[in-house]
């Protein structure tokens, strides 16, 4: 069987290659060999049982995040508000976390969750209802959020919720029953991970397996044409962010109960936005979200050794995420112009992007 | 009094940045581009420009550096929206994430995470100095009078009174008919990304090389979606975009100085930071659908 130079797989490789071509110049100011970084970053990692659990740790709050960007892109909503949805639900965590110390986990995790899932479904309703009432786009409106979050965020920590004694801007320490338990025996990796797979398997599901997911993809790919088709596309996209940001909501929770066991400034470095470069490296599918992530949670992992071993400052990570953003969908735009006629579809959408593959010939 | 005119020559000041980034942000969006690439310019821009300025001794060169990055990542912002015609939402959110970190990384590798290092802030320039006490709300520095009485003026004239401007205008709200009118659409995009990042980077460089004398991280802090809303607030006028970046330098001054006040400290003036988003977010529900976006926002251009 030849593979086509243009197909997902290939796009996504290259795209991936071209940014290491490109970060290579940084590498190289640093002072090191960029063969020998990329090893660092991709392939040591990968070689002990600490570090391949720390790659799973890292990777849990950006597969949720990822697959919160990716349902909502799918649908043809743009969420680039995840950040500020992930910091609601861990608002909510950290708010019923140290409440439900009387209860046993069977218990206090579900309520936790589904107040996390919550917070994180209201944070994107007011965007979402201005986007299906009145057509107000969603990109600035969601952004705009991120850092109101944020600033909730910080007025409780130097507001209600500053510890008493030491006066550090932290919230206080949720119950112990409300904290993930660990999947393995003295490590990191915790409930949060298996919380996301489970996450990612319901989303494949509904995405490509029910009526609901085709309602979104149709929405997604044409919302003119799924309009004709009877379909309620308001409704859909109302479904689907709310859907994104109750997923966005459940990472902050996660972070929450299983790393920090409470609520403090610096929860989430990011998270959000890394969700949109793991739900573009994944072309907007679960299988393809569920390896991005993982993938960058070893760069990301990697980047920090090789901080130490070789003396190229972690923040590289960073560099190679944005830069591997970029690649991606400069690759998906070339893909679409070159295999669709000139202002067909809706052009400059990551969707049709992705589903310009399946127009080709 | 004195209260009064320290407010007022503060909101000046940290109007200042927020000025660069929405005229710059402004020019981008009339040319029918979203530059959310605008937090990460602002950052590049802050970074380039102390770093020049602490290396070479000269803030005139560091201001310059922050202009030829700031044009950088314009170009970037042009390459990735105008000649691959890719989203222009996704696109500026990556050079956001790769500019960060760009500095970011630059930062670790020139000053090793050691002390913070500092450099003389540029100097301020009064020319109402002796014209009694209200005379120090003008005490600014060289970049808030060029600002105000240079860009601002200059940005506004050439949006709206030169054949350039008109240009930009009619790429942004209608590229089929400025294509047909014989207007080079992706050249005309090209240069008003190119200027607009050049705005937002010396904004940048304003915080490092005039109102701090060093570099931190999180240096920016938001301001660049600050200047997103301000643009939507001012509904992609200048002049209006400009009242917004003072209201909003006003609260920002005033919560700044009620909160080292006694019996003021426990006030929640997040909420009150939290003002600008919320009101523009309001706006926007209020106008409903009679927002006067640019006709061509978001929209990539290719000849048919």
């Amino acid at each position: 069987m030849r593979v086509s130079p243009w197909s997902t797989p290939v796009l996504v490789v290259a795209a991936v290659l071209i940014t290491f071509a490109i970060t290579a110049g940084p590498i190289i100011v640093a002072g090191a060999n960029p063969i020998e970084a990329y090893g660092a970053f991709v392939v040591v990692p990968l070689t002990s049982q600490f570090t391949l659990l720390e790659i799973l740790v890292t990777a849990t709050p950006i597969l949720l995040t990822g697959a919160a960007v990716a349902i909502a892109f799918r649908a043809g909503y743009w969420n680039i508000g995840a950040e500020g949805q992930l910091l609601l639900g861990a608002v909510m965590a950290a708010g019923i976390g140290p409440l439900v110390g009387g209860l046993p986990p069977i218990l206090a995790l579900p309520i936790m969750i589904a107040g996390g899932a919550l917070g994180g479904a209201a944070w994107a309703l007011v965007p979402a209802l201005l986007r299906v009432r009145f057509g107000i786009d969603e990109v600035v409106t969601t952004l705009l959020l991120n850092p109101v979050a944020l600033l909730l965020v910080n007025g409780l920590l130097h507001g209600p919720w500053r510890d008493p004694v030491t006066g550090f801007p932290e919230s206080p320490r949720i119950a112990v029953s409300a904290e993930f338990p660990s999947l393995i025996d003295r490590s990191r990796l915790h409930l949060g991970f298996l919380l996301a797979l489970v996450v990612i398997g319901v989303a494949w599901y509904v995405l490509s397996r029910t009526p609901a997911g085709l309602r979104l993809r149709a929405a997604g790919l044409s919302p003119h044409g799924a309009r004709f088709a009877g379909i309620d596309v308001s409704r859909t996209l109302l479904g689907a962010a709310l859907v994104s940001g109750a997923i966005a909501g459940i990472a902050g929770v996660s972070e929450v109960a299983g790393i920090q066991n409470r609520l403090t400034g610096g929860l989430s470095p990011g998270h959000g936005y890394t969700g949109i470069v793991v739900a573009t490296l994944g072309t907007l599918s679960m299988p393809g979200v569920a390896m991005a992530a993982i993938f960058l949670g070893d760069l990301t992992v990697g980047a920090s050794s090789a901080a130490r071993s070789l003396g190229i400052p972690s923040q590289l990570g960073a560099v190679v995420q944005g830069v591997l953003l970029l690649t991606t969908i400069a690759l998906l735009a070339v893909r679409r112009h070159r295999y669709r006629r000139p202002g067909a579809g809706d052009a400059g959408s990551v969707t049709g992007d992705v589903a310009a593959e399946g127009q080709r010939g | 009094m004195n209260f009064l005119v320290d407010l007022l020559a503060a909101t000046l000041r940290n109007a200042t940045p927020l000025v660069y980034g929405t005229v710059g942000e402004t020019y981008a969006e009339r040319s029918g581009v979203l530059n959310l690439g605008i937090e990460g310019t602002m950052y590049v821009g802050a970074f380039a420009g102390f770093a020049t300025a602490f290396a070479t001794g000269s803030p005139l060169l560091g201001l310059l550096a922050a202009v030829v990055v700031g044009i950088g990542a314009g170009t970037v912002m042009a390459l990735m929206t105008v000649t691959f015609g890719a989203n222009q939402h996704v696109s500026g959110i990556g050079l956001t994430i790769g500019l960060i970190g760009l500095s970011e990384f630059a930062n670790r590798l020139i000053f090793a995470g050691g002390e913070l290092q500092r450099i003389e802030p540029m100097p301020i320039v009064n020319p109402f100095r002796g014209v009694g006490e209200i005379g120090s709300i003008f005490d600014q520095y060289a970049l808030t009078w060029v600002a105000f009485l240079l860009v601002v003026p200059a940005a506004w004239w050439v949006l709206q009174r030169s054949s350039f401007g008109l240009e930009i205008r009619a790429v942004g709200e209608n590229p089929e008919a400025a294509d047909a009118a014989g207007v080079n659409v992706a050249r005309t995009r090209y240069v008003a990304l190119m200027i607009g990042g050049a705005l937002m980077a010396l904004g940048g460089a304003f915080i490092t090389l005039a109102l701090l004398g060093s570099f931190t991280l999180d240096i920016i802090a938001g301001r660049g979606w600050v200047c997103v809303a301000l643009v939507i607030f001012g509904r992609w006028r200048i002049g209006r975009g400009v009242i917004g970046a003072l209201l909003f330098s006003l609260v920002f001054s005033l919560q700044f100085r009620l909160r080292i006040l006694p019996g003021f400290g426990e006030l929640p003036f997040e909420l009150l930071l939290a003002l600008p988003y919320l009101v523009v977010i309001g706006a926007l529900a209020l106008s409903g659908r009679n927002v006067a976006y640019p006709g061509a926002y978001l929209k990539p251009y290719r000849r048919g």
